[in-house]
Parts: C-alpha cells; sequence; structure tokens
C-alpha cells in the first residue's frame, strides 16, 4: 500500500495525543499523587489536544475532495471511518469542560468535571480503536485484517502518551515521578513485544492467490500484458513495493529508535533527556507507520501478476 | 433483481474494445466526466472502469493465453458499500447495481482499498471515486431501442463475450450461460460474492507438435534405440 505522509502523521500524533489524556486523567482521577498538579494537567490536556487537532486537520490532507469531508458523519452505522470521525469531534467537549474544571478549581475537581474527565477519557480510547478497525476491517489485506491491528494501534499510542506524560511531568514539577516512569518503561517493552509479534505473524501469505484470483486453480497463471502501458491509480495506490532487505534494514532501524533508544534515555531520569525520548519515540513511530502501509500487501497485486500477497 | 455481466473467457480476444466503448459512454453519462492526466504525455494516467489484463495459464504446450476484462462485480456483500463514510456509495435494493452518487464522495479512497477487485479509480481531476455503473443510464432508457438497452461495454464486443442480464431470473441467458458452462467467480474465498461471473474456456486438445519423419531420422532413431548406451 502507498503510505500517504498524512495518514502516518495523523494516527502517530493523534494516537500519542489519545493515549496522552487518557493517562493522565486515568492518573489524576484515580489520585496518583504526582499528577495533582494544574499547571501540569493543564500542560498535558493542552499538548493532547494539539497533538489530536494537528493530527486530524493533517487527516484531511490525504482526501481528494475535502469539500464533502463533514458529510463522513453519516455512516455511523456501517463505517468505521465514519464512527472514528463521529468520536473525534465528540471527544471535544467533554475534554474542553475537563480542562475549564481543572482551569477554575485545579486539581481538585467537583463531579460533573471528573466525570467529563473520565467520558473523554473514555472517547480517547474509543477514537483510537475506531482508527485501527479502518485497517484491522479490511479484508483485502491479510497484514492489515488482524485482532494485532487494533492491539498495535492501542498499544503505541497509550506507549507514545505515556512518554509524553512523563516528559511533561518531569519539565512542570522539576522532578520524575517513578510511577510514571516505571509504567513508561513497561510499555515501551509491550509496544515492542506487540511489534515483534506482529512482524513474526505477517511474514505468512494470506489463502488468495494469483489462481483464487483469476479462477484457474488447477493450472500455473502468469501475466503476460497489465493491459496499459503507464501506472493507473491501481498501480500507484496498491502497487508500492520496497526491497524485502530494505524493509527489514527499516524494521532494525524502527525497532531500534522507537523502543530500544527511548528506553535507554528512560532509565536517566533527567528530564530534558525524557523529552528527547518521547519526541524520538514519535519519530520511531513514524517509521512503524510507515511500515505499516509498505508491507500491507493489497489482493489487487495479484491480478497485477504477484502470485502471492 | 440481480444485474450484472457474464464474461466468456473462451471467445474474448483482448482487444480492449469494451474498455474504450466504456470510456466514451460513461464520460459523458451520469457519473462524467471520466478525466484522464497527461494523456498524451510521457506517463498517461486516467479512471478507467473497465481493464483488460492478459494471463497465460498452463504451461506451455499446454498453455493458453486468456484475456480477462475486469469492471465492477457488484457484489452482493459489496464491503466498498460497508466502509464508505458519507454515504456516496450505495447498492441498489431494486437490482443490485452498486453506484457512486458523486455529489457526496470526499476521495478518501476506503471503497477502493475494500474492493478486492480493483473496480474503483479515483478520477485524477474531479477527486472523486468512478466505477462501473453497469450504464444504468442506458439500460433503462426508453427512448433506446429496446435491444439497445444494455451496457455499452456489451453491445460494442465484436465476439460476443459479454453477456447482460438478471442472474436472479433462472431462465435468463446469463443464467443458463453459468449453468452450462460452469461458470466462476473470482476469489469467491473472501466471501464478497460477486455476481459478475467469468466462464472458462473450452477444454481443447493442445495443437500437435509434429515429429520429423525422414528417412535419416527414422534410421537414426531406430539405430539409437537398438543400441543401448
Amino acid at each position: 500500500m502507498h503510505p500517504a505522509f498524512s495518514v502516518l502523521v495523523f494516527t502517530v500524533l493523534s494516537g500519542a495525543g489519545y493515549g496522552l489524556i487518557l493517562l493522565m486523567v486515568l492518573g489524576h482521577l484515580i489520585g496518583l499523587g504526582e499528577l495533582q498538579d494544574r499547571n501540569l494537567l493543564l500542560s498535558g490536556g493542552v499538548l493532547s489536544l494539539l497533538l489530536i487537532s494537528i493530527g486530524l486537520l493533517a487527516s484531511t490532507l490525504h482526501l481528494a475532495n475535502p469539500k464533502n469531508a463533514w458529510r463522513a458523519f453519516s455512516r455511523f452505522k456501517t463505517s468505521w471511518l465514519s464512527r472514528e470521525a463521529v468520536f473525534a469531534i465528540l471527544f471535544y467537549p467533554f475534554v474542553i469542560l475537563y480542562l475549564a474544571g481543572i482551569w477554575f478549581m485545579g486539581a481538585e475537581l467537583s463531579v460533573i468535571f471528573a466525570a467529563a474527565g473520565m467520558i473523554s477519557a473514555v472517547l480517547a480510547l474509543v477514537t483510537l480503536f475506531c482508527t485501527s478497525m479502518i485497517y484491522a476491517s479490511l479484508k483485502t489485506i491479510r497484514q492489515w485484517n488482524s485482532a494485532l491491528t487494533p492491539v498495535n494501534y492501542l498499544v503505541l499510542g497509550i506507549m507514545s502518551g505515556s512518554l509524553l506524560l512523563l516528559a511533561v511531568q518531569s519539565i512542570v514539577t522539576g522532578s520524575v515521578s517513578a510511577q510514571l516512569q516505571q509504567s513508561a518503561i513497561a510499555l515501551l517493552v509491550l509496544g515492542a513485544a506487540v511489534k515483534v509479534i506482529y512482524f513474526f505473524w505477517i511474514g505468512k501469505p494470506s489463502g488468495s492467490t494469483i489462481k483464487t484470483a483469476t479462477g484457474f486453480t488447477q493450472a500455473s497463471v502468469r501475466l503476460l500484458d497489465q493491459g496499459h502501458s503507464s501506472n493507473g491509480f491501481l498501480n500507484n495506490e496498491f502497487g508500492y513495493t520496497v526491497a524485502a532487505n530494505k524493509l527489514l534494514r527499516i524494521r532494525l532501524l524502527m525497532l531500534a529508535v522507537a523502543f530500544v533508544l527511548p528506553l535507554l534515555l528512560l532509565l536517566t531520569a533527567n528530564s530534558l533527556l525524557l523529552l528527547a525520548a518521547a519526541l524520538i519515540t514519535l519519530a520511531g513511530l513514524l517509521a512503524e507507520r510507515w511500515l505499516f502501509f509498505a508491507e500491507a500487501r493489497h489482493v489487487v497485486r495479484l491480478f497485477h501478476g504477484d502470485q502471492t500477497v | 433483481m440481480k444485474l450484472g455481466l457474464v464474461v466468456d473467457l473462451d471467445t474474448c480476444v483482448g482487444c480492449h474494445g469494451c474498455a474504450t466503448a466504456c470510456k466514451q459512454w460513461n464520460t459523458s453519462g451520469t457519473i462524467g466526466p471520466l478525466s484522464d492526466k497527461d494523456p498524451y504525455g510521457k506517463d498517461p494516467n486516467g479512471a478507467w472502469l473497465n481493464r483488460i489484463r492478459t494471463y497465460e495459464v498452463g504451461d506451455t504446450p499446454n498453455s493458453k493465453t486468456v484475456h480477462m476484462p475486469m469492471s465492477c462485480m457488484h457484489c452482493e456483500e459489496a464491503a466498498c458499500v460497508t466502509v464508505c463514510p458519507t454515504g456516496a456509495s450505495y447498492k441498489r435494493a431494486e437490482d443490485g447495481i452498486v453506484l457512486v452518487d458523486q455529489d457526496k464522495c470526499m476521495g478518501c479512497n476506503l471503497c477502493a482499498w475494500a474492493c478486492p477487485y480493483g473496480a474503483r479509480e479515483l478520477d485524477p481531476a474531479e477527486g472523486t471515486m468512478k466505477k462501473c455503473t453497469l450504464c444504468v443510464d442506458r439500460i433503462y432508457d426508453e427512448k433506446l431501442p429496446e435491444d439497445e438497452r444494455q451496457p455499452a461495454c456489451v453491445l460494442t464486443c465484436p465476439t460476443k463475450s459479454r453477456v447482460f442480464g438478471d442472474f436472479d431470473d433462472p431462465n435468463s441467458q446469463v443464467s443458463q450461460l453459468v449453468r452450462e458452462r460452469g461458470g466462476k467467480q473470482l476469489m469467491p474465498e473472501l466471501g464478497y460474492n460477486p455476481v459478475n461471473t467469468y466462464l472458462p474456456p473450452r477444454n481443447k486438445p493442445a495443437v500437435e507438435v509434429y515429429k520429423v519423419t525422414s528417412i535419416k531420422q527414422g534410421v537414426k532413431a531406430w539405430v539409437n534405440k537398438m543400441i543401448s548406451r
């Protein structure tokens, strides 16, 4: 699949933003000591809103006819993309109410504002899940059509959010919370494990072959002619191919940048290095999302001569 | 009604006439235009609703060249409609034709991702998704003579390899052809239940490979058979 840069930016940034707000609200409302700080909660909340909003704006850039984007809210019953759009917008009033409560009352919130915070945390999780289901629901792409896809999106979103939360916490309060540090390390290990499992799992080709695609299941089938002299929409969208050895190198680089390097930086407990860890993870996750697209092989490729996908 | 096409892979000669007639009719039809980008340049690109690919099936000398025209299959389980967030893609209840409302499409490409048959192409100029309409603006047009109320690709096919009809009617020509010739769906394992059906080539013996039968060759073969090495 052709990796559209706007979609990579969207999924990584909004994923981190939703992960950040989710962890921050949960930590705040269950009474985690280090998070009961007005300035910290406001900075974390604004950062998360900023990431989510930049991501959502980026996502509209890949539309070929964005003037009809407002119609995307209309098929909530069937379309995961529509559900994502609805929950993403529904998230805003609740999170703004929650942050307004903190602005006026500080960390000690009354029930209504705490409930708004809780609802925004749930909506953050649901939106992240809907984003992943856009990909996981496509039967045409075996590398995406799996429960591992939502697990990847949820874990990596929450993981990058935890690193951002730790960075914000250490910068605003000047000390590093041991609990947040430990949870960030645990999430990094979990994220790396989930990604490695995904890489092993997608190695197996799908059940569809050029034979089932053309209906000649009892003979060998080879493409002689695609029927056009230059690439069309299908070639550009689905024919994206990267050499296997290059993919392997990018995988290793990605694992190092997104997981190993931030893990080492986390152990230092220096607020500037923690910020660097969060940013490095986001860069690594951009590579991870690029791989998610580049390694996905759509069944249309079978008609264009691939024997398996 | 379940309208669709039967394509005979035995008689299709791969002339691309159906694709050209389709482009000609639909560029000024209800979903038109079907735009091209850089049509006379180095790297032309454009939206076509019908593509013809050519395959070699089997191994020589028992191989056959098969031309496979593909357009929208008007699937019964049309995932392109399910994933569409704007409601632009829809499947008509009365005849099963899958269409895109050009006024609603936002060009997100998700329906093209959901389609296993490559039936949907983004119009490079309009930014909306284009697909086969089964010439919905021909087949119901009462101003046309009755025998012309068929898709443009079917009317133009010089070898009559394309047949249009109602798959719900067991006595229609398409249903009979599918029964008699063992019609096949493409990629049935994905469960989209495509309506368009392909008739496999008839089984014919491969062209005989003639052996050289000069006297010299004959003697040489006899000697080789007699003297074991």
